[in-house]
């Protein structure tokens, strides 16, 4: 489960996994491409992978599965010739800037129309395509049902209502909301811009040097400051532990802790996107997938992309087992999709709904690091410390618009 | 002076190590400094001095470079009393001082990582069971968010602790080290002039004879605050990155030029040749005064 987060947050890395060592599957025999993988927390996923690169005839493929801090990790090998052919990832401006990646535009065929236009939209650069999407991962609000009913209180739908209910739900050693062991300005800083109708980016120009924004953020510290929120949990937002220990109302999670949540709680759980904060705002699911891209230093790019092609193109097979036979994902096919019978009742229809009215991207390729880390420390300072909203938005739009203007021109 | 063969058979290995894993970083890194190095280490856009004018003028490494002056202020001196004070008294008892010299040194034996984690997530987690909130439940006061509260600072509490835990005993066996070394008869003769046993052996025998360990001590105690990384990063860090307080020059640099979607080797290497030169500034200020 671990490794899931890192689909999302392609930021930092927890040293606790950052243990060496990795298990190239089969021996390699120098003519087998390079595949690389992070390591997936469901028991399966490395037999499933290794078992479709084996299955493919053309070319050997080496799988190689990597635990631990896997953005470094490849990022750091892609500046080397020791790097892989064919690895997962979401394309981030700079790597292409750095010309570190292969267009796969060519790829797609007659497929391309079949994928998820917000999915895809996460992996185009400048207008061409660097990744072909394998599973969709999101982030919602979980609430406990009865919690809900014997406090009489209804599912929030606005900011003000969440964080109402938040401090309405907080009696007997139980607290209203977990959102991090940061106060909630990790996860929620983008759900809270994405409230109020802003974004992060648009048209490469900074899309939160705006007042509400600032007025969003505070409503993050209003939600900090209300007493009602757990923090310092023993395991952080991507693992359930709080939720189903009954230590809280609501949490922010991912998609990927249903299984977990359904074991411990039965239906006594319902799921939210994050609520918007006035009339003209609108409620959002963060959304983001990896996708298999090829190095553009390999030296068999043809072949690498032909394997690409094969996988995550032909195989629709293989992307259906992938998706839906070991963790949860939301396929981004169209038609797999569709054909997902566990996805069509329940919390997953639900999420499935929500990737589709709400979705937001929460790492899109031109929010780099820079911008991610001026904004992020913005929201911590304003949320943690009691900083003024407005100053600190309007400093951290600063800072992202000389990015943008490095990027851009 | 001659070489035989087995002089580099024995050093060869580790020169070459050395050498590959240390000197040649350490050129290349400066190399980079003066280089727009995004995504590679291999630029070719020369930009002379830029990436320090960035530096110099970027106010979160600014910020964590005063933090860190700071945080070294306090704790270099608390961590010196602290482990001198403790090695005056393992070495003044009469029965078990194996046993106490090594019950204080073993915390040094533990890595950073565990004992962060155990800090983290056993003792000073948040929830009303961790073990340091189930105390002050004892005395009827409400949880604290300990690593995570800014008002008032709680997380340094935290640092802290698991600092000189991790810490003292090192220093306190140079300090055992150093007043082993201190001839006896000093004392005797310190005795016969009339000197009390305690505060006046202790500010005219003791002090002045452990100097050179105390300026040893006081070094290393400095350069490791200005390292300071792994115990900050495996408390305050997670999956979102870091947060903007008590961010240690290290974890900010780190994040500049290997923080996946980073990947800025210039203003990164900058960075660090800026920290080497300060940590180098004050160590040779400290050694002036000291030695004075």
């Amino acid at each position: 489960m671990i490794s899931r987060r890192r689909l999302l947050s392609l930021a930092g890395a927890s040293a606790l996994l950052a243990a060496c060592g990795s298990n190239t599957g089969r021996s390699g025999n120098g003519q087998a491409l390079k595949q690389w993988y992070h390591a997936y927390g469901e028991p399966g996923v490395q037999q499933a992978v290794e078992r479709y690169a084996k299955a493919y005839q053309k070319t050997p493929v080496d799988v190689q599965w990597n635990p631990g801090d896997y953005d470094s990790k490849l990022a750091t090998s892609l500046l080397s010739d020791g790097g892989p052919d064919v690895f997962e990832s979401t394309p981030q401006i700079s790597s292409v800037r750095a010309g570190q990646l292969v267009p796969l535009d060519d790829v797609f065929g007659d497929a391309r129309t079949d994928f998820s236009e917000s999915i895809l939209a996460t992996h185009t650069v400048d207008g061409k395509i660097y990744g072909v999407p394998q599973a969709v991962d999101m982030q919602m609000l979980f609430y406990r049902k009865s919690f809900f009913a014997k406090a009489g209180v209804q599912p929030p739908s606005t900011v003000d209502e969440l964080i109402d209910a938040s401090r309405r739900l907080t009696r007997d050693g139980v607290k209203g909301l977990f959102a991090g062991n940061d106060g909630g300005g990790g996860v929620l800083g983008g759900p809270a811009l994405w409230s109020t109708g802003l974004d992060y980016v648009r048209d490469h120009q900074v899309g939160f040097d705006d007042p509400v924004a600032a007025q969003a953020i505070g409503k993050l510290r209003e939600l900090y400051t209300s007493g009602s929120l757990l923090l310092g949990a023993v395991k952080d937002w991507a693992e359930p532990d709080a939720f189903t220990q009954g230590l809280v109302a609501m949490q922010w999670t991912g998609l990927w802790t249903v299984p977990a949540i359904q074991k411990a709680l039965g239906d006594d759980f319902g799921i939210l996107p994050f609520p918007k904060l006035n009339a003209t705002g609108a409620p959002s699911v963060p959304v983001g997938a990896f996708g298999a891209m090829v190095n553009a230093r390999s030296k068999r790019v043809d072949e690498a992309k032909e394997f690409v092609r094969w996988l995550w193109i032909e195989r629709t097979d293989y992307q259906e087992d992938f998706n839906l036979s070991y963790g949860f994902h939301i396929p981004p096919r169209k038609t797999i999709a569709a054909k997902a019978s566990k996805l069509t009742s329940g919390a997953a229809a639900d999420a499935v709904k929500f990737v589709q009215d709400n979705a937001k991207a929460s790492n899109p390729p031109d929010w780099t690091s820079v911008m991610r880390t001026a904004f992020n420390d913005a929201v911590s300072r304003v949320v943690r410390d009691g900083a003024p909203a407005d100053t600190e938005i309007k400093a951290a739009a600063a800072k992202a618009r000389d990015e943008l203007k490095r990027l851009y021109g | 002076m001659k070489h035989g063969r087995a002089f580099w058979l024995f050093v060869g290995p580790f020169a070459i190590g050395l050498l590959v894993f240390v000197y040649v970083p350490i050129g290349w890194s400066l190399l980079l400094s003066f280089f727009e190095a995004r995504n590679t280490v291999t630029p070719a856009e020369f930009v002379g001095l830029r990436n320090y004018a960035d530096m110099l003028t970027d106010e979160p490494f600014l910020r964590s470079l005063g933090t860190f002056s700071v945080f070294a202020a306090f704790i270099v001196p608390l961590t010196f009393v602290l482990a001198l004070a403790l090695a005056l008294l393992v070495n003044q008892i009469r029965f078990m001082k194996a046993f106490f010299r090594s019950v204080f040194f073993l915390p040094t034996a533990c890595s950073y990582v565990v004992a962060s984690l155990v800090w983290k997530l056993s003792i000073f987690n948040g929830v009303r069971f961790g073990l340091a909130n189930t105390v002050l439940g004892w005395f009827g006061a409400d949880p604290i968010a300990w690593t995570v509260s800014t008002s008032p600072p709680w997380y340094w509490l935290v640092l802290v602790t698991l600092r000189l835990w991790l810490q003292l005993g090192f220093y306190l066996i140079l300090f055992i080290a150093g007043l082993q070394r201190i001839p006896q008869h000093l004392y005797e003769a310190a005795w016969i002039d009339g000197a009390s046993r305690g505060w006046q052996t202790l500010r005219f025998i003791t002090l002045p004879q452990l100097r050179t360990t105390s300026v040893a001590v006081l070094l290393l105690l400095l350069i490791a605050a200005y390292q300071a990384f792994d115990e900050f990063y495996n408390v305050l860090g997670s999956d979102r990155g870091y947060p903007p307080f008590a961010r240690p020059p290290l974890i900010y640099l780190y994040y500049t030029a290997l923080g996946s979607g980073g990947q800025d080797f210039g203003h990164g290497s900058a960075g660090a040749v800026i920290l080497t030169l300060l940590i180098a500034g004050v160590t040779l200020l400290q050694g002036k005064v000291i030695t004075r």
